[in-house]
């Protein structure tokens, strides 16, 4: 008899959002799709504001990544100024949103992922979590606290508070940083970095336990989006944006993301308020691409600090073209974490980060303005139209979750064909349907801009679309 | 009238004290250190008892007095604090968040707002009058400042220091009721104004993010009232 699974809510996610399995009638998998439940509706209840005030509401989309909406937020304004900002503003910029990346990477890995790593896809739900984590590898249990600490803490030390900072502003940061906070931010570099690195040896030595779900976990051809610097080199803050294809050549290079919306588009789907993003000349769901850490080293030409670099060299070998399973999403995480310790540190290091010139200041200069900037889940895009006296007319917002959409929802249907077959489905398989999504980590509260509970379901339907089974925690 | 004559003795929560005739409720508790809170009033300008988060009650009136505008008398016995005044003055501050959109987390003034002050002190935990939520327009066509109407209390302190400080008159209020605005010359936009000085005072007195200057928005900005007194003087020195 045909069926549908419904997993509703699915753990361990930012944000609400459920998946539903569509079986056939010899129990197959035939479609899986993935639903973000909720809207919140940003960009219309902005209109009317004043742009400054953007980076501020934006940043309220998000209590995980609220510094990567104050960054691309900020930089949308900066380009309604028309204004070059201080350097030393963008470095502090810089120096921010690395942080943010450390703490959220170390937030995916540690506390939502560590879990099915740990302890196995196949362990009893009540285990699957940190705190249990904690209980049977308090020393990976206490590095991700204390990575997610780094990051926080940084943070805090800029701007004044860990969550939604009111600290960037159209223009540069409001206040320069000290000499001692500088100092005290370098004192934490040494035990970060020694954190991310006992990470990365411990999941090199796993990770070729989970080789089956490399197999499946989104393991397909997709191009791959990113922001890079002159020399191809990640960049987080600032650059053009190139786009790879699966054999690692590069379709676009050196696209200005301000101008995205001639390359991108955004489709929409009825059973989910995410939206579709797809590179525009090959069209939708063709031109499907991944953005994120394993994009950004699946893209870049190597990383410019030493340790990171190293383990860049180690994880391209494993495939002599672009990595395509999302499992390797976590591996790159981990690589991103150091390599963002490491930028952190030349940056803070350099004497210059202590000028006091930290803002410039104009009145509206241009009537549009687009920020670009990498959030730890991919490429972020904030995009303001303005009147004459700086009240925002119209918004955009394409967010990095969203770019992943398409990807994530084949994943899924990847994964559910290779793991959800019949009626008895035991609680380990839909629990690496889950997996395969929080290897994108994808922040669903983001992504639509929702309000919502963290969990996520996931349903399994008749081919006639009725529920035949739906699995739900809360 | 002499000296003797202009002395009015009154207890205030008990505490007996000695005021000059013409002083109000709240000049005579300020100068004693007793505390009341108020919103509109502004030491340098004018009273005009709008906001009545200054509630007070005294022994024999039928019905609670606004401090700031009522007068000392002889023997008066003053009550700032008790039950049934905390209650009001909570069901008070309710109404003004209620009336308007006040949206402290993305405010200008988030840290430094007199309205939101008074929530804590007060203990406002959460507002039970049905929010409004009216569609109020933004005013940032001038250069330096911007008005935005979701966020005033109509406290009217722009309108008086306009007038009693600056003497230019371009602040006004139209309207009535919660339906009231305050507005620049005949509701003409702030920026196309030909009496505004630009000189900004509006700005340091509104209490809340109402007023604010363009180029600190996102910063900390703590607004200076507190010219306004040696302002007043220093100009009355001159006339």
């Amino acid at each position: 008899m045909p069926r549908t699974i419904v997993i509703d809510p699915v753990t361990r996610l930012e944000g609400h959002g459920k998946i539903t399995l569509q079986l056939d009638e010899a129990g197959i998998v035939q479609d899986a799709t993935f639903h973000v439940t909720q809207l919140r509706g940003f960009e219309k209840f902005c209109e009317g504001r004043p742009f400054y005030e953007m980076p501020n509401i934006t940043a309220r989309i998000c209590g995980i990544c609220p510094v990567s909406h104050l960054v691309a937020s900020s930089k949308a304004c900066d380009a309604i100024l028309a204004v070059r900002i201080p350097a030393v503003a963008a470095d502090l910029r810089r120096v921010m949103n690395l942080a943010q990346l450390v703490q959220s990477h170390a937030l995916s890995f540690f506390y939502l992922s560590s879990p099915d790593l740990l302890l196995g896809m196949d362990a009893p739900a009540e285990e699957r979590s940190i705190l249990h984590v904690a209980h049977t590898h308090p020393s990976i249990g206490a590095d991700g606290v204390a990575l997610r600490q780094f990051g926080q803490r940084i943070i805090e030390l800029l701007a004044g508070k860990r969550i939604h900072p009111g600290w960037t502003v159209p223009g540069g940061v409001n206040e320069p940083l000290s000499a001692e906070k500088r100092d005290t931010i370098l004192g934490m570099i040494p035990a970060a970095k020694a954190a991310i690195v006992r990470t990365l040896e411990w999941f090199r030595g796993c990770v070729e336990k989970f080789s089956a779900e490399i197999e499946v976990f989104a393991n397909f051809p997709t191009l791959f989006m990113g922001l890079v610097d002159e020399h191809g080199l990640p960049e987080y803050y600032d650059g053009s944006l190139r786009i790879i294809d699966s054999e690692g050549n590069v379709i676009a290079g050196e696209l200005n993301p301000a101008h995205y919306a001639e390359f991108i588009g955004e489709a929409v789907e009825p059973y989910t308020y995410m939206k579709f993003p797809y590179y525009k000349p090959l069209g939708y769901p063709g031109g499907t691409y991944r953005v994120g850490p394993l994009a950004r080293l699946n893209l870049a030409e190597r990383c410019d600090t030493p340790l990171a670099d190293e383990a860049w060299r180690a994880f391209r070998a494993m495939s002599p073209r672009p990595l395509l399973s999302s499992f390797h999403y976590h591996y790159a995480r981990l690589i991103e974490m150091l390599h963002a310790a490491e930028k952190i540190e030349s940056l803070v290091a350099n004497q210059a980060i202590l000028d006091k010139h930290v803002r410039a200041t104009a009145l509206v200069n241009s009537l549009e303005g687009v920020g670009v900037a990498e959030a730890p889940r991919g490429t972020l895009i904030h995009h303001y139209k303005v009147d004459e006296n700086g009240l925002i007319t119209w918004a955009n917002l394409v967010i990095a979750t969203g770019h992943n959409n398409a990807a994530m929802n084949r994943g899924i249907l990847q994964t559910a064909r290779h793991y959800v077959q019949g009626e008895n489905i035991a609680e380990g398989m839909l629990n690496r349907v889950e997996a395969v999504v929080r290897t994108f980590d994808p922040c669903l509260s983001c992504s639509t801009h929702a309000l919502g509970r963290m969990p996520l379901a996931i349903e399994l339907c008749a081919p006639d679309g009725s529920l035949i089974r739906e699995v739900r925690r809360n | 009238m002499s000296a003797e004559s202009n002395v009015r003795t009154l207890t205030i929560d008990g505490e007996e004290i000695s005021a000059r005739a013409d002083q109000t409720i709240l000049e005579a508790a300020r100068e004693h250190k007793l505390a009341i809170p108020t919103l509109c009033h502004l030491d340098g300008l004018s009273e005009v008892g709008a906001c009545r988060m200054c509630l007070v009650e005294v022994k024999g009136a039928r019905r609670l007095l606004p401090a700031c505008v009522t007068r000392v008398e002889e023997g008066m016995e003053v009550t700032t604090h008790n039950p049934k005044i905390d209650r009001y003055r909570t069901m008070i501050l309710e109404l003004f968040f209620a009336e308007r959109n006040h949206i402290c987390s993305i405010c200008v003034a988030n840290g430094n707002c007199e309205l939101q002050s008074l929530a804590l002190t007060l203990g406002m935990t959460h507002v039970e009058i049905p929010y409004q939520y009216p569609q109020l327009p933004v005013d940032a066509s001038h250069p330096r400042f911007t008005v935005d109407h979701n966020r005033c209390v109509l406290c009217t302190r722009c309108v008086r220091v306009c007038s009693e400080i600056e003497g230019a008159n371009t602040w006004g209020v139209m309207g009535r009721g919660a339906q009231s605005l305050v507005i620049t010359d005949l509701k003409e936009p702030w920026g196309e104004s030909e009496t505004c000085t630009s000189c900004g005072k509006c700005v340091q007195v509104c209490p809340t993010g109402a007023l604010f200057e363009k180029d600190r928005a996102g910063s900390k900005v703590r607004k200076q009232p507190d010219f306004l007194p040696y302002l007043r003087i220093m100009r009355e020195g001159e006339q």
